[in-house]
């Protein structure tokens, strides 16, 4: 029997999340590794988004900033429990998402491009004011999702870094899951339907604003989660989360891996995370060289790196 | 049996141009009725009014009784209306029998979470239109290459993979845009059984075709437009005497190519 492409993926994946710990030199790559995952998260959003609908976001950023905010926040002002506000925060973005998308995802090309930029940079701009809410610039702090202290009475003790690690992949390939789901679904072929054509998908039927909607609504909640799980890890938040560099990051690491495969965005991410955490050349210069590769993989790779090694792969096999 | 199309004074002007103008007919349940005319004539203008992707600046679209003049293409799809392009609208991506599965959508239920969460109702839907999809893709004879994608098909497959698209809406009435444009004779002689049958199953099937040997052939009744103009309506062979007609479009070779299929 053969084994459908949507469980291959998820099996290559938690294969890679469960064997990459025997090949940590130290406990810093946990960290690495949780950081991956989470940006791995917000990525399998944007493979919804731009890889199954075809419509583009710089500014998913600023669902990421709702979804850490909401966590720092939401247990002090409304007393929402540490694990509530993660749903809280998916909430509030998948909300924001509603209201704006409809009017935003009118627009086409580089029209959506700008104007969910504006999106983007409006939130970041709220939490980098509302300093008396937001701590400003500095950031504010985030309490304890408290599951360590959880397993710690149950009598199980693990690093901070390793219990993220694992937190993380679990989150991320749940979430990968939905969206290969997703992919071989009623609602996925309308999205890549009018991914191809918008008119041929409006003249079969297609809700083609509602699918659009919804797409934009999925990526943002994926987004938010995300911020939030960064949020609590680090227990730290600041502006950065929403900011245009990390929208336009989410963006590169998608397109870098394969924005149409979930696979392929997440190797993205695994790349473009670790390089900077690895190297510290790499961090010194990281905007520049993400500039750089955007280009390279545009001019030769524009299916990204994943899809495109694949096809090699495939071609050569059939020779 | 009364009219399922009626369409009755329509127009059209881009920038003061009118592209089509004043035309006005109908179609009935399972016939088959073809508009021709010169390159610019407006026929493809005609059908993008009437699938809703224009809006017509003069007339309205009758069907069934119910004005649908200038509604959601969308909406018309739920009424019953389904089209093909002139030029080749697909989802390049997807596979042949993905093409053909979202040509099912309307049956389908769509709905974002149970099909995130992969629930047995979204799982049902997926597996009801791939077994039509390829019972439609045998149909056209592209089975073969249902795991293909489409982008890596010939133009000819890719003219049938339309049709069989447009009839996964199981369509009353089916807008066809040359069909056979750029196919070889046998496959036209295909398209040409596909279409008197679809129309025998009740489809009313109005085509914009330039292969006059298929449309006096097939047709019940043909309306020639020219510039923007309906010059003439009637059964083929009538059509075909038209001396109005063949100045305009036919011409001495067309009219041949008429009275041999006529034999
Ligand atoms: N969106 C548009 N904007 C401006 N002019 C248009 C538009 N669509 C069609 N036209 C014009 O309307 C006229 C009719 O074009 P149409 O495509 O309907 O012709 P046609 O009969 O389908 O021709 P062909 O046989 O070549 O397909 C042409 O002069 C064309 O330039
Ligand atoms: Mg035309």
């Amino acid at each position: 029997m053969q084994l459908k492409p949507k469980y291959l993926s998820l099996l290559i994946l938690v294969l890679l999340v469960a064997a990459a710990p025997l090949f940590f030199p130290s406990g810093f790559y946990y960290r690495v590794g949780a950081l991956i995952f989470i940006n791995g998260i917000a990525v399998t959003g944007m493979v919804i988004l731009i890889g199954y609908a075809g419509q583009i976001s710089l500014g998913h950023a600023g669902f990421a900033g709702i979804g850490a905010y909401s966590c720092a926040l939401a247990p002090v002002y409304l007393n929402i429990p540490p694990v509530a506000a993660i749903a809280f925060g998916a909430a509030l973005s998948a909300a924001l998402a509603w209201v704006v998308g409809r009017p935003i995802l009118k627009l086409h090309g580089y029209y959506l491009g700008v104007a969910t930029l504006g999106l983007g940079i409006l939130i970041s701009m709220v939490l980098l004011n509302e300093a008396q809410w937001t701590g400003g610039p500095d950031g504010i702090a985030v309490p304890d999702l408290g599951l360590r202290g959880l397993l710690r009475d149950m009598g199980l003790r693990v690093g901070a870094g390793e219990l993220w690690y694992w937190v993380a992949a679990l989150v991320m390939i749940l979430g990968a899951w939905l969206a290969l789901n997703l992919f071989d679904s009623p609602t996925g072929r309308a999205l890549r339907a009018l991914h191809g054509s918008e008119v041929a998908a409006r003249t079969i039927g297609i809700d083609v604003p509602r699918h659009k909607l919804h797409a934009f609504v999925v990526s943002a909640v994926y987004a938010s989660v995300s911020g939030s799980l960064l949020a609590q890890m680090n227990r730290l938040i600041t502006p950065d989360v929403a900011g245009f560099m990390h929208s336009v990051q989410m963006v590169t690491m998608a397109v870098l891996g394969g924005v149409s495969s979930v696979l392929g965005a997440i190797f993205g991410a695994t790349i473009l995370t670790a390089l900077p955490q690895l190297l510290t050349v790499f961090h010194q210069y990281e905007h520049m060289v993400l500039g750089l590769v955007m280009i390279l993989v545009m001019i030769f790779l524009p299916d990204g790196l994943l899809p495109s090694i694949l096809k090699r792969l495939k071609g050569r096999n059939e020779e | 049996m009364s009219a399922l199309l009626d369409i009755s004074d329509l127009g059209i002007a881009f920038g003061g141009i009118k592209a089509v103008d004043g035309v006005s007919f109908a179609v009935r349940p399972g016939e088959i009725v073809s508009v021709i005319g010169p390159n610019g004539a407006g026929k493809t203008t005609l059908f993008n009014m009437i699938s809703g992707l224009y809006r017509p600046s003069q007339g309205q679209v009758r069907l069934d009784g119910r004005d649908i003049t200038a509604m959601e293409p969308h909406l018309l799809a739920r009424l019953g209306l389904s089209r093909t392009f002139q030029n080749l609208q697909l989802f390049g991506d997807m596979t042949l029998l993905e093409n053909v599965m979202v040509g099912h959508h309307l049956r389908e239920r769509a709905h974002v979470l149970p099909d995130l969460f992969a629930l047995s109702s979204s799982r049902r839907s997926t597996r009801a239109s791939a077994d039509n999809a390829l019972a439609l893709l045998r149909r056209v004879r592209l089975d073969k290459g249902a795991y293909r994608e489409a982008r890596a098909m010939s133009y000819g497959a890719l003219k049938r993979l339309e049709i069989a698209r447009a009839l996964a809406l199981e369509p009353r009435i089916l807008l066809l845009d040359e069909p056979a444009a750029g196919c070889n004779a046998v496959e036209t002689a295909e398209i040409d059984e596909l279409i008197a049958e679809v129309a025998a199953s009740g489809v009313a099937i109005l085509l914009v075709e330039h292969d006059m040997k298929l449309v006096m052939k097939i047709s019940a009744h043909i309306v020639v437009l020219d510039h923007g103009r309906k010059i003439a309506e009637g059964a083929p062979a009538e059509v075909a005497r038209d001396p109005q007609v063949i100045a305009a479009y036919l011409g001495q070779h067309g009219q041949d190519q008429v009275l041999h299929a006529e034999r």
